[in-house]
């Protein structure tokens, strides 16, 4: 078992065809990460950190190269395979928090619930969660325009983690937040990974990948240091 | 007990809500559609039926009368004699080509009629068989006709217009030129509407035998009905007719009444389908505003649209909730369009005549046609904008502000 890493990616390679002639973002990135580990991705703008983040998201796929998830190769996925696997194996922490407008917290960390199987949440998984992430109970019929911009993110990790993903992606999370409150994030995200959780995080601050056991350097689409 | 739950119905609901000028305004557009579409159905219903039941019920019959030579194009310049009337032979031949249906011979002229002291009037007077009356009328009072007696039989329109009851004794000619004659009111007739073989809702008619006695035509009858129990008998016994008597020239016209009285309720039909086109424009005008509408509000979801699909919501989930707003505003517009329809077109036709027929089934048909031709619209107004959503590619989608 824990010989399967999480995620594998083989001489991933992404290219991007424009009318001005085809662009390159990642130019053959070969790494594992294995089940538990909590793995920073850093790099400048424009060095292809977040095409690789799309690629580990399940957004896109490979232009050659192979990325497996749980052993599963995505370049042979269909587009609902794809959304499922982002459903149901992969928790999204956003910069923008990303949180459904048109839902109150309680709704948006229902949402992926409801998503897979299509019934409401009786086991009072949702409650617990925006319990475990620091969300004051009246705060959960909020919209996300009526919280912070920490409260949002909160939701959002609770969201992320209610289909108990194997990998937890953050991009830039604490990116929108004061340093205090982006603490409190990083400080969540710790405990998570403490509890045996596999976490990727993307991210220019060194304070903050500091948080990571590895960092996985990008630059111009290759891996600088592993 | 597992509570199922749509969320992509909840989401759409909560968009209209959250954007409701908006999509009211593209609901009225669906209700005045849908309005013009039914109340005109609903019009046109209403006129056909109230046609319809003033056009005789005595759809099964073949009329013959002698051919006057005014269509008869090349056939006219062979020097034919065009009879003004059918004679006994003619008849005869009649029935032996219409085998064993009923051949009916009727005189018919008419004449100034008074009743008590009232004016003079000219009515229509039909002589029949006095046992072949009630194959063409049913009387609603009194008693049918019986042999050569100065008995009548008085339509009903006549009768009311004339205060004619049974047993009333009206002066049938004009005593100036000597061939005035007393009838006695036998029977009333129930109101048999307009029709080809006879009209009798204004006449009176008279045993056969009493007609020849005061008008002469002994022998020679304007017009020959034949009644075909079974319509789908009508066009052979009409062919069979034509063989016999139209050998080489034409001798007699021969009507289908059932035939004309179809060509009148199908044109009317097609001038309500037309009209109804004409309110359907006011729904394909809605159905574009509901298209903007769509449009609009996926423009200004797509960074939504981007955060559901990156989270695993797929593309048919996708394109079904913009099919539930669609569907949403279009219900909505097109409920209150058909119950504002309901309330106006029984409005409407009330003041253009009798709302007699509004409650029938024809009539109010139209109300779930235009509700479901409504729904329909919008949906199918939404399939472009639910379709262009679900094929956003999630990452520019998330990336958009």
């Amino acid at each position: 078992m824990a010989d399967t890493p999480v995620i594998r990616l083989v001489d991933v390679r992404k290219v991007y065809k424009l009318k001005s002639g085809d662009v390159p973002a990642l130019r053959g990135i070969t790494f594992d990460i294995m089940k538990g580990e909590f793995v920073a991705i850093m790099g400048p703008s424009g060095s292809g950190k977040s095409t690789l983040m799309n690629m580990i998201g399940c957004l896109d796929v490979p232009t050659s190269g192979n990325l497996y998830l749980e052993g599963r190769n995505v370049r042979e996925m269909s587009d609902d395979e794809l959304t499922f696997l982002r459903r149901d194996e992969i928790g999204f922490i956003f910069q923008k928090f990303n949180l459904i407008p048109l839902l109150t917290a309680f709704e948006n960390t229902e949402y992926p619930i409801i998503l897979k199987t299509g019934h409401m949440d009786e086991e009072g998984k949702t409650m617990r969660l925006l319990k475990m992430v620091g969300l004051s109970e009246e705060l959960v019929t909020h919209r996300p325009s009526e919280l912070s911009g920490g409260q949002q993110q909160r939701v959002a990790i609770a969201r992320a983690l209610v289909n108990d993903p194997a990998l937890l992606l953050c991009d830039e999370p604490t990116g929108n937040l004061d340093s205090v409150t982006g603490s409190q994030i990083m400080e969540i995200l710790e405990d998570l990974n403490k509890e045996g959780r596999t976490i990727v995080m993307v991210t220019h601050d060194p304070h903050i990948a500091e948080y990571a056991h590895r960092t996985i350097r990008i630059i111009d689409g290759n891996v600088a240091t592993a | 007990m597992k509570q199922k739950k749509n969320i992509f119905f909840q989401l759409a609901m909560r968009n209209v809500r959250l954007n409701l000028t908006r999509s009211l305004l593209a609901a009225l557009g669906i209700i005045i559609g849908v309005v013009a579409i039914t109340t005109m159905g609903i019009l046109g219903a209403n006129i056909q039926l109230a046609v319809s039941s003033n056009l005789s019920s005595n759809a099964n019959s073949l009329i013959i009368t002698p051919d006057t030579g005014g269509g008869g194009g090349f056939g006219g310049g062979m020097g034919a004699k065009t009879t003004a009337l059918l004679s006994d032979n003619q008849v005869r031949e009649i029935e032996l080509a219409a085998g064993h249906n009923t051949v009916v011979p009727i005189h018919s002229g008419s004449d100034l009629i008074q009743v008590g002291t009232n004016d003079k009037k000219r009515v229509a007077i039909y002589g029949l068989d006095p046992d072949k009356v009630q194959d063409f009328v049913e009387i609603a009072d009194g008693s049918s006709l019986r042999g050569a007696s100065a008995g009548a039989l008085v339509g009903s329109t006549l009768a009311a217009d004339q205060n004619i009851a049974v047993g009333t004794r009206i002066k049938v000619g004009d005593e100036t030129t000597g061939t005035s004659e007393v009838v006695r009111v036998a029977g009333i007739l129930k109101p048999k509407g307009f029709g080809l073989d006879l009209m009798p809702d204004n006449a009176l008619i008279v045993p056969d035998r009493y007609y020849t006695s005061v008008y002469g035509d002994q022998g020679e009858y304007q017009q020959v009905d034949v009644l075909v129990p079974s319509i789908a008998d009508i066009p052979a016994v009409k062919d069979a007719i034509d063989k016999k008597m139209n050998k080489k020239v034409k001798v007699v016209q021969i009507t289908d009444s059932g035939a004309l009285l179809q060509t009148i309720n199908s044109t009317i039909g097609q001038i309500t389908l037309f009209i109804t086109l004409l309110g359907g424009i006011s729904l394909l005008v809605a159905s574009v505003s509901i298209f903007n509408v769509m449009m609009m509000s996926v423009k200004d979801r797509i960074n939504e649209i981007g955060i559901l699909r990156s989270i695993g919501t797929t593309r048919g989930e996708i394109r079904k909730m913009f099919i539930y707003e669609a569907f949403i505003i279009g219900g909505v517009g097109a409920g209150i369009g058909g119950l504002v329809s309901f309330i106006g077109g029984f409005i409407l036709v009330g003041l253009l005549g009798t709302s007699k027929y509004f409650f029938t089934f024809q009539s109010l048909i139209y109300v779930p046609y235009g509700v479901a031709i409504g729904i329909v619209i919008c949906l199918l107004s939404g399939l472009y904008p639910a379709a262009k959503a679900a094929n956003l590619n999630p990452i520019e989608a998330l990336r958009s502000e």
